[in-house]
């Protein structure tokens, strides 16, 4: 990570792909989840960062895919594949859904974190894409990184330190 | 149509209203608790994306102790009071009488935790109630969530509600700081966000509803 290279930034509610030998990063995942999805032989990935599970919860007319789990999957599978990723190569690692706050009375969408987990894993699992490694839940925000010259995704949070997966 | 395109300047003018109102009072709790005179930095009322907001309040990977609260009642938003660690640290220490109080080690002393819960649910008491007495609404805090984190994790996950609505929110911006000499020294931040729904019943209740 200390190296200089170039390190496309998603933010939140957005997407990005990215081609080695670049990285590419978002930073501050709380109850959001990172959806890494790529393809090692091309050395080609994708991120969304997704903030809610699904786009039918959406009250705007029109929508950002990047911000739902069902559409910003989808989104990121297409632009990889325009870019030469191939299909059947594709793998996934996931990080975040965390739960910040802790509320006596949750209600449904304090339960955010865990159901952005569970749609993201079910539209992954829908699209066949197998997820290879995640670090999920908790309480603690996540900065993540991914390159896809070596598909390891490295994950800070505040009081944890770096761990790669 | 979004909401935030039905706003005008007049709206906007009331909000900034609103945060002085709010954030006069809660410094004034503040001046009352700590013994010391306080100011507050005139509002500011903007419209943002979400990573816009989480710019403005440090940038996303920055780590601030910030205490979050729900709005229920007539109305129903958010309220955020995010302090940088230093100065965190620096009301535990004065709250509690410890002499050196770091961010540092951890697990953090729960009574160093439960001291900064109180400041913030004194504060935004202060600042919603005197909301509550300007708009004739009634408003009810929710118990406050402390949390340490980054910006980005914790302004994100308290904007679900939001975010479901719209991707801009409208921010009412405030801080409170420790008058030395002639300058303001800042102490924490006040971002005060109702959801979508909210804006009709509050300019409604004012006399200068929304239109379009």
């Amino acid at each position: 990570m200390v190296e200089l290279s170039n390190i496309i930034k998603v933010g939140i509610a957005d997407m990005n792909t990215v081609q080695s030998p670049a990285l590419i990063r978002t930073s501050g995942l709380g109850s959001c989840v990172g959806v890494i999805v790529y393809d090692q032989s091309k050395e080609i990935a994708g991120m969304a960062h997704v903030m809610l599970p699904d786009s039918s919860l959406s009250k705007t007319g029109q929508i950002n895919h990047a911000k739902y789990a069902d559409t910003a999957i989808k989104e990121l599978v297409d632009r990889i594949v325009r870019d030469g990723a191939s299909i059947r190569n594709l793998k996934a690692k996931i990080a975040g859904g965390s739960q910040m706050f802790q509320f006596s009375s949750g209600t449904d969408l304090m339960r955010i974190g865990p159901r952005n987990v569970e749609a993201v894993k079910k539209e992954l699992l829908a699209l066949r894409i197998p997820i290879v490694a995640e670090d999920v839940g908790g309480n603690s925000g996540r900065t993540i990184e991914f390159d896809p010259k070596t598909s390891l995704l490295s994950i800070r949070t505040v009081n944890k330190g770096t761990k790669v997966l | 149509m979004s909401y935030v395109d039905k706003i005008n300047s007049v709206h906007l003018d009331i909000l900034k209203e609103i945060g002085n109102i709010g954030a006069g009072h809660a410094a004034t709790s503040l001046s009352t608790i700590l013994d010391r005179k306080m100011n507050m930095i005139v509002p500011r009322v903007r419209i943002l994306s979400i990573n816009e907001m989480i710019e403005l309040a440090g940038g996303p990977e920055t780590v601030v102790a910030s205490v979050f609260l729900r709005i229920e009642g007539e109305v129903q938003g958010n309220m955020f009071f995010i302090l940088p660690l230093k100065q965190a640290a620096h009301f535990i220490e004065q709250m509690t009488g410890t002499e050196v109080f770091s961010f540092d080690n951890l697990p953090y002393p729960e009574l160093a935790l439960s001291a900064l819960s109180e400041l913030g649910n004194i504060l935004s008491g202060s600042y919603l109630s005197s909301l509550s007495d300007f708009t004739k609404l009634s408003l009810f805090p929710s118990v406050p969530a402390l949390c340490i984190d980054m910006v980005g994790a914790t302004i994100s996950s308290g904007l679900i509600e939001l975010s479901q609505v719209s991707d801009f929110v409208i921010v009412i911006e405030t801080a409170i700081g420790e008058a030395v000499e002639s300058s303001t020294f800042i102490n924490g931040h006040f971002f005060f966000l109702l959801d979508p729904d909210a804006y009709e019943v509050v300019f409604n209740s004012l006399g200068v509803p929304l239109h379009g």
